[in-house]
């Protein structure tokens, strides 16, 4: 870091995209405890740190106590984030709101609340994440930890509140295009290294090694093709609402075309007779009024919560083929 | 502490001698952390450990913060208004965590130790004083746990005894997050689930190799035989259910199919999302 600080400064002009997020061992061992001691229950907390360049440094989070819904609890729940950035400011811990975490069971997160924080945190932060761990995951060896954000361009339509087809081919956005992972990468203090070097010599096998050679996997596809299904359920809901709507967009043109034909033959009619046309167009009438085009959100938000869903069961898969070859050829031997 | 006044010198041992206590990792990541971010002119830190007593006595320190303090040569003065409100905020999250202790950065017990000692213990009975030297005075960074006992003689307090107590630093929480991870100061990169489980085959081969070399070199006499690991390689062995080879094949083929068919059916389904998203562009342009 030998920039000056009228280096930064002069630098501050164009920002930078989000590159890479990057957290301390410290803020990731925090993260899975809160979210293991309270698994299944899902909990959030907030992440503290730097805005440094392209990179995002996360040095210090803290849990939020479960939410209620009642309006007290909900002011006491600010008084405590007030308070518990005041203590840890005074032993010297960035006290610079960068994000959030949350637990997910099996990768739903994908959900509007999830958008609505984020866009809650981006009106006061210029960066922010979101890191999501799933702690169900955990159990097979596997560090479920993802940074997200949302694209510029998806809050930029968001904000206008409007997701038409017709804005969103404007905007060339696709599901895909909601959510963005930023890499992360894990930091350590050298004193923390220097610890775990010494407290845990390299042992030939770990928890993680046995967890991973598990060969039942069963209840996790289980529960992922359930939720798989659901979704599934919810998205020809969507299509059925879509189909209602062009329906009712395809009887109303109709209904148009043949008022206006009307209209015409009538305007003749008058023309032939010496009188002045009647308007080709009345408001007032009802078949005119513009249908309201349903969200196209929920839709995209669901395919991207399928792909999710699709993407960890061809991991899964992928995992146990290989934990089958490896049986086999154990086997053989 | 003359050896003549043994006998009128008391102990007073509130616990049982078979005390012991567990630290999580998180706690020493923490310690460490505040030790880094310590004020300019502090030497050390202190802080107070959160956690639980087991049902066997074990206390077990599962969090833990920091509380500013001043020492100077003979005195220390503690933030304890801090040391409350930070206790309460923690309570509002995690409520079964209550005090056990306090720690300390540095090797052993100083001289200010008894005082802050003192006053934990009117927060919680019998805490335990953990300290971590994060200077590594002696090439190694020691983590030691204490436990005090009073030393009165007659009702008139003497002096505080701190007693050293087995400490199980083991860090089942840490193996699951893997090692790897937290032990470099950089990683670039997280593991994924592929790249996991290709490391962890690298580890069974690696195992299944020194297996195949130690049990080479017992045959041909280089190395003495150990009965007791020949009993648990013969157990491991045996542990092997055997399987007449058409059943081994139908029970592999049958998960293979198994996996095949979620494969493909999930294949179908982001195939199906792709052609939509496509149908749907298309159908926006006409």
């Amino acid at each position: 870091m030998a920039r000056s600080f009228l280096q930064v400064a002069a630098t501050e002009e164009a920002p930078t995209p989000l590159r890479v997020v990057q957290i301390e061992g410290l803020v990731i061992l925090k993260i899975i405890k809160h979210c293991k001691d309270f698994s299944p229950a899902l909990v959030t907390g907030q992440l503290l740190g730097l805005d440094v360049g392209s990179v995002l440094e996360v040095t210090n989070c803290f849990p939020f106590p479960i939410r209620e819904e009642d309006e007290e609890i909900e002011a006491d729940g600010a008084n405590y984030q007030l308070e518990m950035m005041r203590c840890l400011r005074e032993v010297n811990v960035d006290n610079n709101t960068v994000g959030w975490y949350q637990s997910t069971l099996l990768g739903s997160f994908q959900t509007v609340e999830l958008i609505e924080t984020f866009m809650n945190y981006q009106e006061n932060i210029r960066r922010c994440v979101c890191i999501i761990y799933d702690p169900s995951r955990s159990n097979q060896g596997v560090l479920a930890l993802k940074a997200l954000k949302l694209s510029d361009s998806f809050m930029e339509l968001y904000r206008s509140n409007n997701f038409t087809g017709e804005k969103l081919r404007e905007k060339n956005l696709s599901w895909v295009d909601i959510f963005e992972e930023i890499p992360i990468k894990v930091s350590n203090s050298a004193l923390v290294s220097a610890y775990m070097q010494q407290l845990e010599p390299d042992t030939p096998v770990t928890q993680c090694d046995y967890d991973r050679l598990q060969l039942s996997s069963k209840p996790f596809m289980e529960r992922n093709m359930e939720f798989l299904i659901e979704c599934m359920d919810d998205i020809s809901i969507e299509q059925q609402k879509f189909q209602f709507y062009y329906r009712s967009l395809t009887r109303q043109q109709a209904q148009q075309q043949a008022w206006l034909q009307k209209r015409r033959a009538e305007n003749m009619a008058r023309k032939a007779s010496g009188e002045d046309p009647l308007p080709e167009e009345d408001p007032s009438n009802p078949i005119f009024k513009p249908l309201p085009e349903p969200s196209r959100l929920d839709s995209f938000l669901i395919t991207n919560q399928i792909a999710n869903y699709c993407n960890q069961i061809n991991g899964v898969a992928g995992q146990s083929f290989s934990r089958l070859y490896l049986l086999k050829a154990l086997h053989e031997k | 502490m003359a050896a003549s006044e043994q006998t009128i010198l008391q102990f007073t041992t509130s616990s049982s001698p078979s005390l012991s206590a567990k630290v999580q990792p998180l706690v020493i990541f923490n310690i460490c952390d505040c030790y880094i971010r310590r004020p300019d002119q502090a030497e050390r830190v202190i802080g107070t450990l959160l956690g639980s007593i087991l049902p066997d006595g074990t206390v077990d320190i599962r969090n833990s913060y920091a509380v500013p303090h001043n020492e100077s040569s003979d005195q220390v003065a503690l933030d304890i208004e801090y040391h409350h409100n930070m206790l309460l905020s923690h309570q509002k999250v995690n409520p079964k965590e209550v005090i056990v202790g306090w720690y300390s950065t540095g090797l052993g017990v100083t001289g200010g130790s008894a005082l802050i000692h003192e006053f934990y213990s009117r927060e919680v009975p019998n805490p335990v004083h953990l300290t971590v030297d994060t200077g590594f005075a002696n090439g190694e960074g020691a983590v030691k746990a204490y436990v005090s006992n009073n030393l009165s003689l007659g009702d008139q307090q003497l002096a505080a005894q701190f007693q050293e107590i087995p400490l199980d630093l083991r860090m089942v929480e840490a193996e699951r997050v893997g090692f790897d991870i937290l032990k470099k100061p950089v990683v670039e990169k997280l593991p994924t689930d592929l790249e996991g489980m290709e490391a962890t085959m690298q580890h069974l081969l690696a195992l299944i190799d020194d297996v195949y070399k130690y049990v080479d070199d017992v045959v041909e006499g280089r190395v003495a035989p150990d009965n007791k690991i020949g009993r648990f390689l013969s157990d491991t062995v045996a542990s092997l259910p055997k399987f007449s080879p058409s059943d081994f094949d139908k029970l592999v083929n049958d998960n293979m199919q198994d996996q095949l068919l979620s494969l493909y059916l999930s294949s179908i389904a982001r195939t199906q999302l792709s052609l939509a998203e496509k149908l749907n562009t298309a159908a926006q342009i006409l």
